[in-house]
């Protein structure tokens, strides 16, 4: 038993699972309030990456304009996109809605591919040590930094839904549109801010895994991990996702342990999260912390 | 009125026969009767080149067939074709070069097993519904691939597995111009398979598990069952395209079948028109034929100004990509129905010329 390697990746996990609870919280954001099952969530995340990194790499921003830059840019991405695409799509049956956001990360994919190459490029330096010591573990900046920025955001949400009045409009919404409609709220607008805030958090997760990893299209595999987790946790309930976020980090990594000491199938943790979801659809198919569909006739 | 040559003007049907019926007019069976005796006559004609182009819309239309009964006519959705596909691909690879069965029984023996490992995919999709189901099938996708690059003893693991040429009792048909018949006998043999499918009480139930499951649970419709039957099916069709491409290429690797390809199959159908048979195939010909398209008007420009200026002939890739995902969108947007409500209007269009609206 290695437990030095053990705890490393126990802290790894908990990183990664932090961020994938970002990722699925922006992503059960979109669906609660639109009922979109948003299929280009990864790719947000990844244009947010390569936004920041042209500021910072190409164009020599400093990190603290370039960062609102590429907050305030995503912001108004997430506007245009749901304008564009997603509102003339209101109505329609769901499987057109989820064709329509998986041709979108294609798109989005392919247009990143095309402007910015197919090489991975690594972040400008951002923090000046490398790693910092916490109770005798070498922990890097990176992961520190990741982790309060993940729990920062995810205060911020919960802040954001619990006491603000936009939030609570937005919750309404989700509950009830007619209702949330004559009681004088704007759906239209509660709709495209939906996509406004997640593509903005998408985008701080983006930067927060490009300055870990570097930049390459591989960062859109956050949207596909956002499944499992949004699942593991129910897709409706941004709590769930943020604990499904978390047991997902943790359980690659474990797989990963499990794999290089006693396995050696190799690959383990990228294909443990599918499995781990197909066994739970089995048993819970509404997912931890879902709500039950009771269907009146 | 079933056996009169033209349509009556107005829509009399006086029996269920009648409405059911696949051909209207005595014209309409013969029209397609000549028009596959026609396509038969395709190799003498076309060159290598086109043949493989439609060897390939043969194959693909095939899958995306599948596809339709599940998405078209179940209101289920998949996006985990493509690994079914590679499934019956290595299926019918593997039994041919480990066991003495020809090729002419492998194509459909792996269509049935591929069937019976979508049925154990589908056995969680008879509990779930719309986007639970979405990401089920987003998991079989990914397990499936991830299994055929482990398991080395079935599908060769990182080397690409070798398949052998279609043959038959010993004979070896070599060639695009005889392995387009194959494609052809598959072809026309599925599409009046679907086509009667649709005719009968099962197919009805599909439709009714599609239009309001509910309702049809009421009327005595096991969903169970039926749920999971159009995920056999739809892999059962999904085995036998890639069986055909797999002795189509004699190689199958993991390469292109991704989750990008499971999304072209889904834009085929959803081009052609989401539960429509004729439509499938035309959606498939679009999609084969849109990078085809995309090459040769890069090959025109090539060297001109706008190349040089947006590097198309190197991006072509991404282009490529980035059409189709724009064009799934403009068809979910403004054309809902497809390819096949666009031909119906065409041919409403005609029929009443000149007095039409």
């Amino acid at each position: 038993m290695n437990t030095h390697l053990l705890i490393q990746l126990l802290v790894n996990g908990l990183v990664v699972g932090t961020l994938y609870g970002v990722v699925a919280m922006s992503f059960v954001l979109i669906y609660k309030a639109t009922q979109v099952v948003n299929f280009a969530q990864g790719e947000l995340l990844l244009i947010g990456a390569w936004v920041c990194w042209a500021l910072l790499a190409k164009y020599q921003v400093p990190f603290y304009v370039g960062m609102p830059l590429t907050l305030v840019f995503m912001f108004a991405f997430g506007i245009a996109i749901q304008i564009v695409v997603l509102r003339p799509m209101i109505g329609e049956p769901i499987i057109s809605v989820i064709m329509v956001t998986i041709a979108l990360s294609t798109v989005f994919q392919a247009t990143l591919k095309w402007i910015f190459g197919v090489n991975p490029q690594p972040f400008p330096q951002i923090f000046t040590s490398q790693s910092v010591s916490i109770g005798g573990l070498q922990i890097q900046t990176v992961y520190v930094m990741s982790l309060v920025v993940s729990i920062a955001m995810m205060i911020g949400m919960a802040w954001f839904f619990k006491v603000s009045k936009y939030g609570l409009a937005m919750r309404a919404t989700a509950f009830d549109q007619q209702v949330a409609q004559s009681l004088g709220i704007s759906v239209k607008s509660v709709f495209a801010m939906a996509w406004a805030i997640s593509a903005t958090v998408s985008a701080v997760a983006g930067v927060v895994v490009a300055v870990v990893n570097g930049v390459s299209s591989g960062l859109s595999a956050y949207g596909i991990k956002v499944f499992p987790a949004a699942i593991l946790g129910g897709l409706d309930s941004i709590g769930g996702a943020v604990l499904g976020g978390i047991i997902i980090g943790l359980l690659e990594n474990i797989a990963q342990y499990i794999d290089s000491e006693y396995l050696h199938w190799g690959n383990l943790y990228e294909i443990a999260p599918f499995y781990v979801l197909i066994i739970i659809l089995m048993i819970k198919p509404y997912g931890l912390f879902g709500t039950k569909d009771i269907e009146r006739i | 009125m079933a056996n009169a040559s033209l349509i009556p003007a107005g829509d009399f049907r006086t029996s269920y026969a009648a409405d059911t019926t696949i051909f209207p007019t005595k014209t309409s069976r013969n029209t397609a009767i000549l028009g596959v005796i026609l396509i038969a006559f395709a190799p003498l004609v076309l060159t290598g080149y086109w043949l493989s182009v439609l060897i390939q819309i043969g194959i693909f239309g095939i899958a995306a067939l599948g596809l339709n009964i599940l998405v078209g006519f179940t209101g289920q959705i998949s996006i985990g074709h493509a690994a079914f596909f590679l499934l019956g691909a290595y299926t019918s690879a593997y039994l041919n070069n480990n066991l003495p069965i020809p090729v002419f029984f492998t194509i459909p023996i792996a269509g049935v097993i591929t069937a019976l490992v979508g049925l154990v995919f589908g056995v969680p999709a008879a509990r779930l519904k719309g986007l639970y189901l979405v990401i089920a099938t987003l998991a079989a996708q990914y397990i499936l691939i991830d299994f055929f690059s482990r398991a080395e003893w079935f599908s060769g693991g990182s080397v690409p597995a070798s398949a052998n040429p279609f043959s038959l009792f010993g004979y070896t048909l070599r060639g695009d111009k005889s392995y387009f018949y194959v494609v052809l006998a598959y072809l026309l043999v599925s599409y009046l398979l679907v086509t009667n499918l649709m005719r009968t009480r099962d197919g009805r139930a599909l439709v009714a598990v599609r239009d309001h499951y509910l309702s049809a649970e009421i009327m005595g419709i096991n969903l169970t069952k039926y749920r999971t039957l159009s995920f056999g099916l739809a892999a059962f069709f999904a085995g036998i395209a890639g069986a055909l491409y797999a002795h189509y290429q004699l190689v199958v690797s993991n390469e292109g079948f991704g989750i990008e390809r499971s999304i072209l199959f889904l834009a085929m159908i959803i081009i052609g028109g989401i539960g429509s048979i004729s439509g499938t195939l035309m959606g498939t010909a679009f999609v084969v034929l849109l990078p085809e398209a995309m090459e040769w008007i890069s090959m025109e420009l090539k060297g001109g100004t706008i190349d040089r200026a947006l590097q198309l002939n190197n991006n072509l890739t991404f282009l490529r990509e980035i059409a189709i995902g724009l064009i799934i969108i403009a068809f979910l947007v403004f054309e809902p129905d497809g390819l096949a409500h666009r031909w119906r209007q065409i041919k409403a269009y005609w029929k009443l010329y000149p007095f039409s609206h």
